[in-house]
């Protein structure tokens, strides 16, 4: 496994809260391999954004570690000096945020913050406007040069995101983070950023954690697929088996309830009933019990293993426990 | 006689003509979607027919009355009839209201003073599926999806007939974001409610419009039944935006149509079709200025349709 570049191993993480620990992420397990795109999709409140905050070990005050380890290239991020996160952060891990209006700040031009990033760069001043113009220009913002010269508020909100992006990559980073990079996003311009990362991708061999509500993005842009239910990982594989093979009945209610993937105007639309449990005060058992048909007496009791059912595809499901392989 | 007719409706921020001439009617117990891409006007489509936003020009009628323009003296009486769901569901919310009070403003808006508004508050939580214990709660004790409730519950508070809905489901979760779409469905069975829905959800489009319109720079490009959009769009627009929604399906075979550059700026519209420059189907023609024809209820603005 020399090609991992990402393990989350075992982690789980706490929120202390007047109410008791928050109990925010439970024993996530998963990795990156290098200059692949692995897409997180879950609902608000899955842990998606702890999880996030957490590898770049950007977490609040009351975040509490409680065990396993973030391990980036084989070194344990949680261990890691402080030091060591900032020498990381915008050089090997970088990130893009939800909402390319709140990104940039609004009284540098574009040129300057672009600047002010490649702070670590030994290159010319005008050496390194050449390269935020280069990559201005392969994110497709026509006349680069002119545009460093603009604010913020000259672009449009793709424009911005596709800067953010840009921004994002100009140290050449092994992994890019994109925290929901297209939901801010109307149709058109969330497809101009989903090729836009693949192209990308393919020049640069960066790995993307790519993370989404949006199920046709995540089908779309990604190889495997990590499928977060309050804090845990239900489900991972490759992105075929989730979408057409999924082992767990959250994953499966979860894509049944996309409209986009009903075809016939439906007059009663698929949901899910029923509420995310209450991470302070955490139900035994399965954490998706209450909210399944097919839970049986076993899910009140036991919380579910994430096995492996075959080569790559992990559920945390009681009714796959006959075809377990391992 | 249409509930909601809007003719050539114009609205400009100083040299910015942001709507440049948009007309479409609602029947009663329709739905009618405004899809187009950020910047397109959906917004202040809605903004204007309901008198928030200035209309210098054209007509809207609702119920047989012209309300273009109308002082807020005749638009009072009328919002009973016509509600707004807006686009951001906390912050249209005022944080220090509670919920009771919140979703009976309404009544106490409109002079009704002979309601029982602790029994209307009831009914109405019960009406969008919360708690009724939620009363009691503050807008930021609530989530996305809850206060989003919380907006349809103070929409349908005077039964309206006519609902404008901005982004009703954007940044929900889809399961609840069927939710949402099923209870509308079901109060507009119900309740026989008219609305008009901008969203960019091409899925959502599809499972709740009757009919829809696709606006490109303040205009309609084309217009017609849901079904009839879906399965034979003429608009090179139009195409392009069916062919960018993302199925979620990884081997889906999908005929992306790009749309080059950004959308030009309302202070520099080009000459002839509007769309030219970006349209990958343009053709000489197109240098000319397409006017808006309707065949058999599709209506269309382009010199050279797609068939």
């Amino acid at each position: 496994m020399t090609d991992t570049l990402l393990e989350i191993d075992h982690l789980s993480v706490d929120y202390e809260t007047g109410r008791g620990d928050l109990k925010a992420l439970r024993d996530i397990t998963f990795d990156v391999n290098k200059g692949e795109i692995v897409g997180i999709v879950g609902e608000s409140g899955c842990g998606k954004s702890t999880l996030i905050s957490s590898i770049l070990r950007l977490t609040a005050p009351n975040t509490r570690f409680r065990e396993g380890e973030i391990r980036f290239k084989g070194q344990d991020l949680l261990q890691a000096s402080e030091r060591h996160m900032r020498d990381l952060r915008g050089a090997d891990i970088s990130i893009v945020f939800q909402d390319p209006m709140q990104t940039h700040n609004p009284v540098l031009t574009i040129g300057q913050q672009m600047l002010d990033i490649q702070h670590r760069s030994k290159q010319s001043k005008a050496d390194k406007l050449a390269h935020a113009a280069k990559m201005l220009g392969a994110v497709g913002i026509p006349d680069p040069e002119a545009r460093l010269k603009q604010y913020p508020h000259e672009f449009s909100g793709g424009m911005r995101q596709r800067i953010a992006i840009a921004m994002a990559l100009m140290s050449e980073p092994d992994l890019l983070i994109a925290d929901e990079p297209t939901t801010a996003l109307d149709a058109t311009l969330e497809v101009q950023i989903i090729e836009r990362l693949q192209e990308l991708q393919r020049e640069f061999h960066c790995a993307i954690l790519f993370i989404s509500h949006h199920l046709g993005v995540i089908a779309e842009l990604c190889d495997r697929v990590v499928v977060m239910y309050a804090g845990a990982v239900v489900e991972s594989g490759e992105v075929r088996e989730i979408f057409h093979n999924s082992k767990h009945p959250y994953t499966r209610r979860l894509i049944e309830c996309d409209p986009g993937h009903i075809k016939e105007r439906a007059r009663v639309l698929p949901t899910i009933p029923g509420e995310v449990p209450d991470l302070a005060n955490l139900p035994g058992g399965c954490i998706f019990r209450d909210r399944c048909d097919q839970a049986m007496a076993r899910c009140a009791t036991e919380v579910p293993p994430l096995d492996q059912l075959k080569e790559g595809h992990h559920a945390a499901c009681w009714l796959n426990h006959e075809e377990v392989t391992t | 006689m249409s509930l909601l007719n809007v003719v050539d409706l114009k609205t400009s921020y100083g040299p910015v003509n942001v709507l440049a001439g948009v007309s479409f009617t609602v029947q009663p117990g329709e739905t009618y979607a405004l899809v187009g891409e950020s910047g397109s006007g959906k917004t202040t489509v809605i903004r204007a027919i309901s008198g928030l936003a200035p209309a210098q020009d054209g007509s809207v009628t609702f119920e047989g009355q012209e309300i273009r323009g109308a002082p807020e003296r005749v638009m009072r009486p009328l919002r009973k009839d016509m509600a707004m769901m807006f686009q951001d569901p906390v912050g249209s919310l005022s944080p220090r209201l509670t919920i009771r009070s919140l979703i009976t403003e309404p009544y106490r808006i409109q002079g009704m003073k002979d309601k029982d508004l602790d029994a209307e508050a009831m009914r109405l939580l019960e009406m969008v599926n919360l708690p009724t214990h939620f009363a009691d709660r503050y807008p930021y004790q609530l989530s996305g999806g809850q206060a989003r409730r919380v907006g349809v519950a103070r929409a349908l508070a005077l039964e309206p007939k006519l609902i404008l809905a901005d982004e009703p489901t954007a940044g929900l979760d889809v399961s609840v974001q069927g939710e949402l779409l099923n209870l509308l469905n079901d109060l507009r069975e119900r309740l026989g409610l008219a609305m008009v829905i901008i969203t960019h959800n091409l899925s959502v489009v599809r499972h709740v419009a009757d009919r829809m319109g696709i606006m490109y720079l303040g205009r309609l490009v084309e217009e017609g039944t849901t079904e009839t959009i879906f399965r034979d769009p003429r608009h090179p627009y139009t195409r392009c935006l069916l062919s960018a929604n993302p199925e979620p399906d990884p081997d889906a075979r999908l005929e992306r149509i790009a749309l080059k550059g950004e959308p030009p700026s309302l202070l520099k519209r080009p000459s002839g079709c509007e769309f030219r420059e970006r349209c990958p189907f343009a053709k000489d023609i197109c240098t000319q200025t397409p006017e808006w024809e309707v065949d058999g209820g599709h209506g269309l603005r382009c010199l050279a349709p797609l068939s």
